[in-house]
């Protein structure tokens, strides 16, 4: 009897990772051996002709922290997080709230709000190039019948940044809506007739028992935001190239410019180490704590 | 009192849906009409096709199109294939190592391909897939997402379904095959769309890894054209854009419905 179950045991043990085999090698290839691969390159100097690379340590971190740019491009991404995360969360509760409600032209509202989610960056940021530029942007048409003065809203180191903040919330927050609707469509119907009856008013229904319920999915939109905040850079390429003056510039895109435009290969190495470790504190975060609360089982 | 908070609530909804696109209608407007009329929002100019035929002209779309077409294809397609399996194997069979290797999937969340672009770069050329659709697809085959979904998926089947059909002597791939494929059906129409339209849009990574025509996305065609070195005049541009738009944007158009609900059904929560 017991072979048997050792038989069995071994058979799906076998089975377990044949099954999984191609995906380990995926995931082995293009994302555990790179991100070993990153940590590994992160510690050598850059190749030239006359210098071979060699060994440097932490010289790569070292330079990075000594360089103002990165410290610029920290508080940029930081100051992009702070502005996109909160406030696509509350405009995509808003809009679920709205498109979970009876309201008139409600079919209409839901595809407007998750319209551009379907949208590449890139194509986003060519519309917003249309409101944004000056003296033919729509903003600055809107600005002269008000008889404001033209702003070059990318090409200021004061609005650029903000400018692409208001991108990316646009994208996101039909995105994130779609999940508080789902989670909105479970909360049962008696609910909101007890709190009729107990006379509570709307407010305090959204507030005392909506909101709660919506807790998990607040913190799984928020993590998502999170991720986003590091990845979602597509439009930087159309809109401001991280200009004027590093002044929009993100994490991500200051990667891709030193691996791909400046060729400094480890310096970049070095910025993705630190990004990984601050999405692993993340994924920590989220796995051993929010976990515990948001059970996905 | 009650009918004017619902007056104010749909105010203020439809408003905010009119903000949401708004974007997307100028630009619509504007490549509709000509440049000095759209840039001088003259509500009463004629419409006009012309920008559409100047961008048409101006860079090879339709290769463009079947790029990104294959790409999508060859992803969804790898993304379905390695996904079931791996997530039937976490969802139903024992083995060793497996909570331990789930947590080192999941950590994949979180280190997207995007961040790793440098090292994925290197490895990309070194096995020969640069400036190819495949290489452009590979990274994002093995999806972490897609394994947690399928995961959960199969975990919801009924295991009496499972010792039925073993009964009946159906072997392991048969039964995930013949019984779990076809419950999840809902999860992998979900999962397809989230896909097509994640990858049609995506642009860092295809940037860096094509470097032709014969290979280049959409996004990164319409970045290319877009670019303000080639002096392209914003009309112009609007039509490129609603162009590479328009088939994702007309499909979920009409599939809207399936759309969201394919979302809310999935259990994504």
């Amino acid at each position: 009897m017991s072979a048997h179950v050792n038989l069995e045991r071994r058979r799906q043990a076998i089975n377990g990772w044949l099954l999984f085999s191609p995906a380990a090698v995926l995931l082995t290839t293009f994302a555990f051996y790179p991100s070993v691969a990153t940590l590994w390159s992160s510690m050598f100097s850059r190749g030239t002709r006359r210098r071979p690379t060699e060994f440097v340590g932490t010289e790569n971190y070292v330079d990075l922290f000594a360089d103002p740019t990165f410290w610029l491009v920290v508080k940029n991404n930081l100051i992009y997080a702070a502005a996109t995360i909160p406030v696509s969360i509350g405009i995509a509760l808003a809009m679920a709230l709205w498109a979970n409600s009876k309201i008139s032209a409600r079919g209409f509202v839901r595809t407007a709000y998750f319209t551009p989610t379907v949208l590449p960056m890139i194509a986003a940021a060519n519309l917003w190039l249309f409101f944004y530029t000056p003296g033919l942007g729509v903003l600055d048409q809107i600005g002269s019948l008000f008889g404001l003065p033209s702003v070059n809203w990318l090409g200021q180191p004061e609005t650029a940044l903000w400018a692409i903040i208001i991108v990316t919330i646009w994208k996101e927050a039909g995105f994130f809506m779609i999940f508080y609707l789902a989670a909105l469509q479970t909360i049962p119907e008696d609910l909101r007739e007890a709190a009729d009856i107990e006379g509570a008013s709307r407010w305090t229904y959204t507030r005392r028992i909506v909101l709660p319920l919506l807790m998990p999915t607040t913190l799984f939109i928020a993590v998502n935001a999170v991720i986003n905040s590091v990845k979602l850079i597509d439009h930087l390429f159309i809109l401001t190239k991280g200009g004027p003056s590093d002044a929009s510039k993100l994490i991500l895109y200051y990667i891709w410019e030193m691996a791909f435009a400046f060729f400094h290969a480890p310096q970049a190495a070095a910025l993705t180490i630190l990004v990984i470790a601050v999405l692993g504190i993340v994924a920590a975060v989220q796995f051993f704590y929010l976990d515990r609360r948001t059970h996905y089982q | 009192m009650r009918s004017l908070a619902n007056f104010l609530d749909s105010f203020g909804a439809i408003l905010l849906a009119i903000i949401w696109i708004a974007p997307l209608l100028f630009a619509f407007w504007a490549a509709t009409h000509s440049t000095s009329d759209a840039v001088n929002l003259e509500l009463y100019s004629p419409w006009t096709m012309d920008n559409f035929r100047v961008a048409w002209d101006g860079a090879p779309w339709l290769k463009y199109f079947i790029n990104t077409f294959m790409l999508v294809t060859v992803i969804l397609i790898g993304q379905f294939i390695l996904t079931t399996l791996a997530g039937f194997a976490f969802a139903q069979l024992q083995f060793p190592g497996k909570e331990f290797i789930f947590i080192l999937v999941l950590m994949q969340l979180f280190i997207l391909p995007e961040v790793l672009i440098v090292e994925n770069y290197a490895m990309v050329s070194r096995l020969g897939l640069f400036d190819t659709i495949l290489g452009v697809g590979m990274p994002y085959m093995a999806s972490a997402f897609g394994i947690f979904l399928m995961r959960q998926s199969f975990k919801s089947v009924p295991i009496e379904l499972h010792e039925a059909a073993r009964i009946e002597g159906c072997g392991l791939l048969g039964i995930l095959w013949r019984v779990y494929v076809p419950l999840a059906k809902p999860t992998y129409l979900a999962y397809g769309l989230v896909s097509v339209s994640t990858h049609w849009n995506n642009f860092l990574w295809p940037l860096i890894v094509t470097n032709s025509p014969e290979t280049r996305p959409l996004t990164v065609g319409l970045s290319i054209f877009g670019a303000p070195e080639n002096g392209v005049d914003i009309s112009v541009i609007s039509a490129a854009t609603m162009m590479s738009v328009a088939p994702l944007l007309i499909a979920f158009l009409i599939f809207q419905r399936q759309f969201v609900q394919a979302f809310l059904r999935a259990g994504i929560k």
